[in-house]
């Protein structure tokens, strides 16, 4: 009988901690079907800063290094600087990327550097507990926005692949969201893309995924998988941000 | 080898990249730039060599972490209000065991303070300086020729302890000129640690990771750092004396202070006060034997600083009431003259009745 679907190999046969209904898990799966089908397990390194996914170092089987909170650009730069041979990611999420580590990650794709940033927005901060992100939506309640964010007292919900697309050093940016399986076919194709811009020496490739987290937005997985649809792609449009990879002037 | 004449942060450049330095990462800040600037014309064209100015120093030491993930030689520095930044990220190497080389070329604080030279940021580097239970090796050289010795010493220390090693100057070390000889040829080859993170090829994935959910856990990994961190204070501990032999009155100081104390006790016993001198060359761990020793026949301590009383902690901890300890400083980034540490020490000298 033919195989149709198995663990990747670089998934370890650790069970997720993540909570039902998350998207980490399904993009950890996307992942590392990806390490196993473009050979990468023996030469690929990630970064996960803190946050949920500070675990992935768990369920990767693949080498790993723990950053501080926000600074997995520049471990990152320092790592791929180092050894150019190593294909290096880092798994950031939204207070990680877009707030504590704004300025790391501006500046890793202004210099072109060639690593790849997989950028999980979930609109809070999951592990802490629910806080406002950078990017919680106007209006959205966390814990610490408990009235609502308000633009004139919390400010907007930032947008990090759009600022980091004008950065002249990156290559490629596409904004996906794991909310249904067509959804979830386009995240692999866009960190398979991101991937091969690193092993091609383009440059700076980040994607990021708009992904679940029922819990804090005290949901079900439905329901969470709805509000990605009908609230926050409208804030965070899904598709290719920025793609030079075709063009001469690709780093 | 002839000597040259350079200034004490270029110095430093050179010497790390005969230890085979292969990665830099800086950022600018008076008095330390002429290392940064060293390193950008001779080290960021080198093969397989890289330097970067980074976005801040936070961003610095970061890529420190990454580049000593990789398992090369690498180095970062600054001065005191851009060292309290790399706290977070000394601390984190720290806990990963990642060995790494941290100049603080120290000026005038609290605050950003003076660029002047001062030694305020003793405290800093001798208790750990971040967060968390550990600690760091901290060399303090006196002369432009010993801030290139020290680098030397201070990658082997890191390679061979896993761990930060700060080399504790100032901004007048890093500013002065005088001769100096390299005693070491760059590496055909630069060292790669055989433990690095380089991918899982030919052997398990690894992790490297400070955060651990099982208290019990977290407290094994400092049980096994305070286990190394007494075999250095066993091992590495080091020091100068000068003239202690005789001495009724010994002057302790460490850095550019000590230089200007020798020259204090030459005109003492040009005068036939029998004054000596105690320079710590590792401030962590700091030479408390030497110390206890001396207690033994020596009374009187005058510990000379340029800070408010950092290191007199340690010595007055060290002679536990033995010894009577008198201190002077210096501090926001004043200098003064040997004249006036003669001054003082001879006033206490006859003040206690040692003539």
């Amino acid at each position: 009988m033919k195989k149709i679907y198995t663990r990747p190999k670089s998934l370890k046969r650790t069970p997720f901690h993540y909570c039902p209904g998350c998207g980490h898990s399904i993009v950890h799966r996307i992942m590392t079907e990806l390490i196993d089908e473009m050979a990468l397990q023996d030469k690929i390194i990630g970064i996960p800063p803190p946050g949920c996914s500070v675990f992935a170092y768990n369920y990767f089987d693949i080498d790993m290094a723990e950053s501080a909170h926000g600074r997995g650009a520049a471990v990152a730069t320092g790592l791929k600087r180092a050894f150019p041979e190593a294909i290096v990611f880092t798994y950031q999420g939204d207070g990680d990327l877009a707030a504590i580590g704004t300025a790391e990650t501006i500046h890793a794709a202004n210099r072109g550097e060639n690593i790849t940033a997989i950028f999980i927005n979930n609109a809070v901060y999951g592990m802490t507990g629910g806080q406002m992100a950078p990017t919680t939506l106007t209006g959205q309640k966390t814990t610490t926005t408990p009235y609502g964010r308000n633009e004139n007292i919390e400010g907007y919900p930032i947008k990090m692949s759009e600022i980091l697309a004008i950065v002249k050093g990156s290559v490629y940016i596409e904004r996906v969201a794991v909310n249904s399986p067509n959804n979830i076919r386009k995240v692999k194709k866009a960190i398979r893309k991101a991937f091969q811009v690193q092993i091609d020496n383009l440059g700076f490739a980040l994607v990021e995924i708009l992904s679940p987290c029922p819990v804090n937005w005290k949901m079900n997985p439905l329901e969470s998988w709805q509000w990605i649809n009908k609230v926050m792609i409208k804030e965070f449009p899904l598709g290719v941000i920025k793609d030079i990879t075709g063009k001469k002037d690709a780093h | 080898m002839t000597k040259v004449l350079m200034d004490g942060n270029s110095a430093i450049g050179e010497a790390a990249i005969r230890s085979g330095c292969q990665c830099y990462f800086g950022y600018p800040i008076t008095p330390q730039n002429e290392l940064t600037e060293y390193m950008a014309t001779h080290l960021s064209r080198k093969k397989g060599c890289s330097f970067i100015q980074a976005e801040s120093e936070i961003a610095a030491i970061n890529m420190v972490f990454g580049a000593s993930l990789a398992g090369v030689r690498v180095m970062t520095s600054s001065s005191s209000p851009g060292i309290s930044l790399k706290q977070e990220g000394i601390s984190y190497l720290a806990a990963c065991e990642l060995p790494a080389v941290i100049v603080n070329m120290s000026r005038g604080g609290p605050g950003l303070g003076s660029i002047s030279a001062s030694q305020a940021d003793y405290f800093q580097a001798t208790r750990g300086g971040g967060h968390g239970d550990y600690r760091t090796i901290v060399l303090a050289p006196s002369s432009v020729q010993e801030l290139a010795d020290l680098t030397y010493k201070a990658f082997d220390l890191a390679d061979k302890y896993k761990m930060p090693v700060i080399i504790l100057g100032d901004g007048m070390l890093g500013q002065m000129m005088e001769p100096v000889e390299f005693h070491h040829e760059a590496p055909e080859e630069l060292p790669i640690r055989s433990d690095a993170l380089r991918g899982a090829k030919g052997r398990p994935s690894k992790i490297i990771k400070t955060f651990t959910s099982n208290p019990a856990t977290l407290e094994e990994i400092n049980w096994s750092l305070l286990r190394r961190y007494q075999v250095i204070k066993q091992k590495e501990t080091t020091f100068e004396t000068f003239m202690v032999d005789d001495a009724r009155l010994i002057l302790v100081a460490f850095g550019i202070a000590a230089r200007i104390a020798k020259g204090a006790i030459k005109s003492a016993r040009a005068e036939g006060l029998k004054v000596g001198l105690l320079r710590p060359t590792t401030l962590w761990p700091f030479p408390g034997v030497i110390v206890k020793e001396l207690t033994k026949k020596v009374k009187h301590f005058l510990v000379f600083e340029l800070n408010m009383g950092q290191m007199l902690e340690d010595v007055q901890l060290v002679s536990e009431g033995r010894a009577e300890v008198s201190f002077y400083g210096r501090t926001g980034g004043v200098i003064p003259a040997p004249s006036e540490v003669f001054r003082i020490l001879s006033r206490l000298y006859y003040q206690k009745g040692l003539k």
